[in-house]
């Protein structure tokens, strides 16, 4: 059986991936005329292209950051076509709206991921395996290191600390789209039905996630609150506030962070963390190895992350894999 | 283990000094023994196992994972336990019931060969959780990384059995892991145990850096702050040990010194070596580094490199504490003591005369000897006292040497570092326009600044060796440092003496950092 394949009408480019053919870019990080974006987050998705496709919720995350007028919805299973290549959104697990982008042309098929999970999400669609000739994958977590717990011991974790602290509160980091959205509807699941305190960064894109459907209980701006009505309490902010002034609006809070990289202790205390949860809306390792055995490309392509790691266990493996140097890529967006 | 796990784990993640101390007395309180007392040991770095070495540990990860995947992680996670921790693979069998104590690990390795060693602790690895592997290897390994000194630690066993602190240190450095007599002196179960005619280390009295001339120095006696180790010689009469600062017995990688000492006595001093410097007086820090870290020298090493003390302070003379004393007062009796010693192995360190500090900066600055680092201000009434105390002694060094250099190279940090590019090589330039490595620095810098290089290194790698960056040569940096002597080991025949990172020169252009040839007419 020939596995090679011959595809010359893709490209890897540092600011994106280039379809010839359509002359569009996927997550491209320089302006374009034509876009796809396969999520929401700053580092896939920016401003100023020209006309953009995306699932209608990434479109609506956009709009509520840049203000973008001129997009097309592609739901998820849509198909669209441009300059004759057979371009389809598929559901990848990582945020509401986050979407792996399928191309045909010429009877060969390419996927690019964007960022995926394979875990339970209460706030997003579950990643979806879509056989291809080319796998374009991230590796943010690409490393035999990272192993992350189940999401419900993570839970457990953090509403322990809250219960046995009634007079303080538990102010937790987490990423303003998707990771902040998640914890409340995993905090939700677990019966956790008192108010949630919100950061100011938070609110807007957590009543977007409402307005589409959502379901996130209730939620009250920290600005509002007075400071004894949150002691006991939950209270989310992004990272970037946890070791700031703001914070001394709270009740004695404890510092928690809801992240992928949490797992590594030094990387937690270099961020001043008590509460390191390790909670990661990508996929970590045996994810990511497990996902390239279940989608069975013939070829994989391994972008931003820890792309040596995992062209290493393809190699291991007698995977055909290359590794592309995507930049602007966040290392810490998780 | 799991108890242990936890433990560590809270202090890692625990910043409050006082928590970490509570945490820790709680522990003791609540602990059998010897578990307890292996657990203390294994946080004030007193725990050994000969027969498991961070090599070991990093060979036994390699049986069970790829050797490029575990340096790949080892050089992410930046601690080689941790990483072997993460990645070794979870078995399907590990039940939380089924822990093992402290105390089993630690009687097991302890009679285990270096081969079963190895074979023992992956068995244990393979009936333990990600935490508890942690745990194990830190126990095993040391490094504990938790951000608690032997102080807080002797504190913590204090306050857990409402004992004073300076009781407890003087106690401490007599005992050996697991520390059996402590705690039963600390739970009343017996008395305080006798030290009487044993050899043990007494806590150093040490110096604040002078940031404040309005001493008067008609109260302070000035004398020369040696650039050696510093030393305490413990003898009985029978027996004579050496430590260094931090309580380490090195009586046998100073022979000489040792056997040289008959007398029944504490004393403290600087320890060096002799070299051409002065007309055969002490030599720099480079010629003593030849004889530090081995656990056993030559006589080739003895004849080479001949060490000797220089006298600061007596402690005891016989069984007579001279520890409340005053400076002056043991002054006098160390001026008595000194003459009965071999003059080839001890001398005494001589005081500056100076009436204010203009003058004694002049002497400061005039002495060019390579083994003067500074001089020490100490209060003439002063007792001698554990650790640093505000308003008795004070160091002030002489000026560091600085040079601008070009980075070079970099490399990943370690501990609260890991994964931020922090450890730098830089160099200077030829006269026929080539770079040369001059030094390595992973210190001086703010955490912003640390950012800041970081950032640096990730957007202007030119290329990669494992773990190295090469960068583009166009940052320069202010380097600080000590001294500068001539070393083999470097292409520029150069070696700093404690180099830094002093200021980032965003402003300078890379053409306009130092020549070698500069950075050899500091030679001292």
């Amino acid at each position: 059986m020939d596995m090679s394949v011959d595809i010359d009408w893709i490209e890897p480019h540092p600011h994106g991936i280039y379809i010839k053919p359509a002359d569009a870019w996927i997550d491209s990080s320089k302006p374009v005329s034509k876009a796809l974006v396969t999520h929401g987050h700053a580092d896939h998705a920016r401003g100023g292209h020209g006309q953009v496709w995306a699932t209608p919720e990434t479109l609506a995350i956009m709009e509520l950051r840049y203000g973008q007028a001129i997009g097309h919805a592609v739901p998820y299973g849509g198909e669209i076509e441009i300059g004759g290549v057979k371009i389809s959104f598929h559901s990848a697990g990582h945020v509401l709206g986050s979407a792996q982008i399928l191309m045909e042309y010429q009877g060969n098929k390419v996927v690019a991921t964007g960022d995926y999970k394979r875990r339970a999400d209460p706030t997003c669609a579950p990643f979806e395996i879509i056989p291809c000739d080319i796998f374009i994958t991230e590796a943010t977590f690409g490393l035999p290191v990272f192993k992350h717990p189940d999401t419900a011991t993570e839970i457990a974790k953090l509403l322990q600390v809250q219960q046995t602290h009634p007079d303080r509160s538990v102010l937790v980091g987490a990423y303003a789209l998707g990771k902040a959205q998640r914890l409340i509807g995993e905090l939700r699941l677990a019966g956790y039905d008192e108010p949630i305190f919100l950061h100011g960064a938070l609110e807007k894109m957590c009543r977007l996630y409402t307005k589409l459907g959502i379901e996130l209980g209730e939620l009250r701006p920290v600005m509002d609150s007075d400071k004894d009505s949150m002691k006991g309490k939950i209270v989310l902010a992004p990272p970037s506030a946890l070791n700031d002034r703001w914070s001394r609006r709270l009740p004695k809070p404890i510092t928690a962070m809801a992240s992928g990289w949490m797992r590594v202790r030094q990387r937690a205390r270099q961020r001043n963390v008590e509460l390191p949860l390790i909670m990661s809306d990508h996929a970590d390792w045996d994810e990511l190895t497990q996902t390239i055995k279940d989608v069975s490309p013939k070829e994989t392509w391994i972008t931003h992350g820890r792309e040596d790691a995992l062209m290493r266990w393809c190699e291991l493996n007698q995977i055909k894999a290359k590794a592309l140097a995507l930049v602007g890529r966040e290392e810490e967006d998780d | 283990m799991q108890v242990f796990a936890d433990l560590l784990d809270r202090l890692i993640y625990t910043r409050s000094r006082n928590e970490k101390i509570r945490l820790i007395s709680q522990y003791l309180k609540d602990t059998p023994d010897p578990d307890r007392g292996w657990v203390l040991a294994a946080l004030t770095n007193s725990l050994d196992f000969p027969v498991v070495k961070a090599s070991s540990v990093r060979n036994m990860a390699m049986e069970r994972v790829d050797e490029t995947l575990f340096k790949l992680s080892r050089d992410f996670v930046g601690d080689t336990a941790e990483t072997v921790a993460l990645i070794w693979p979870d078995q399907p069998t590990v039940n939380p019931d089924d822990d093992m104590s402290v105390g089993q690990v630690v009687d097991i390795l302890a009679a285990a060969s270096r081969k079963d060693a190895t074979v023992i602790l992956a068995n244990f690895m393979d009936r333990l959780d990600a935490d508890a592997r942690y745990a194990l290897l830190k126990l095993t390994t040391g490094g504990m990384r938790v951000g608690v000194s032997a102080r807080l630690a002797k504190t913590a066993f204090a306050q857990a059995f409402d004992l004073n602190l300076d009781d407890v240190e003087e106690i401490w450095h007599a005992m050996e892991p697991p520390y059996t007599a402590m705690f039963a002196w600390g739970e009343k179960k017996a008395g305080r145990p006798d030290l009487h005619g044993l050899p043990y280390f007494r806590p150093f009295m040490l110096a604040h850096p002078l940031d404040d001339k309005a001493l008067d120095l008609e109260t302070y006696a000035a004398e020369w702050k040696w650039d050696g180790i510093r030393i305490q010689i413990v003898g009985t009469g029978n027996e004579t040990r050496l430590f260094s600062r931090s309580g380490d017995d090195i009586s046998s990688t100073f022979p000489d010194i040792a056997q040289a000492f008959g007398h029944h006595a504490v004393l403290d001093g600087e320890l060096l070596v002799r070299g051409d410097y002065q007309g055969g007086q002490a030599a720099s820090f480079n010629a003593l580094q030849q004889r530090l870290g081995r656990k056993t020298v030559s006589v080739k090493m003895q004849k080479e490199y001949p060490a000797f003390v220089r006298l600061y302070d007596i402690l005891f003379e016989g069984d007579t504490d001279l520890r409340e004393k005053s400076w002056s007062d043991r002054r006098k009796y160390l001026e008595q003591f000194v003459p009965a010693l071999n003059p080839e192995r001890f001398d005494i360190s001589t005081i500056i005369k100076a009436h204010n500090f203009d003058d004694l900066s002049a002497i400061r600055d005039g002495a060019r000897d390579a083994a003067i680092e500074g001089v020490m201000l100490k209060k003439r009434d002063s007792p001698y006292v554990s650790g640093r105390k505000t308003g008795l002694w004070y160091k002030w060094k002489r000026d560091p040497l600085v040079a601008d250099c070009v980075m070079m190279y970099a490399q990943r940090g370690s501990g609260k570092r890991s994964s931020f590019y922090s450890d730098f090589t830089f160099g200077c330039w030829t006269e026929e326009g080539e770079l040369y490595p001059v030094g390595k620095a992973y210190s001086g810098f703010t955490n912003d600044e640390l950012k800041m290089l970081d950032r640096f290194v990730r957007q202007n790698t030119i290329n990669r060796f494992g773990p190295v960056r090469e960068v583009e040569k166009t940052l320069v940096l202010e380097v600080a440092f000590d001294s500068i002597h001539q070393s083999k080991r470097h292409k520029s025949g150069l070696a700093m003496r404690f180099p830094r990172i002093s200021r980032i020169r965003t402003d300078k252009p890379a053409s306009e950092a130092d020549f070698v040839a500069s950075l050899q007419k500091m030679i001292s």
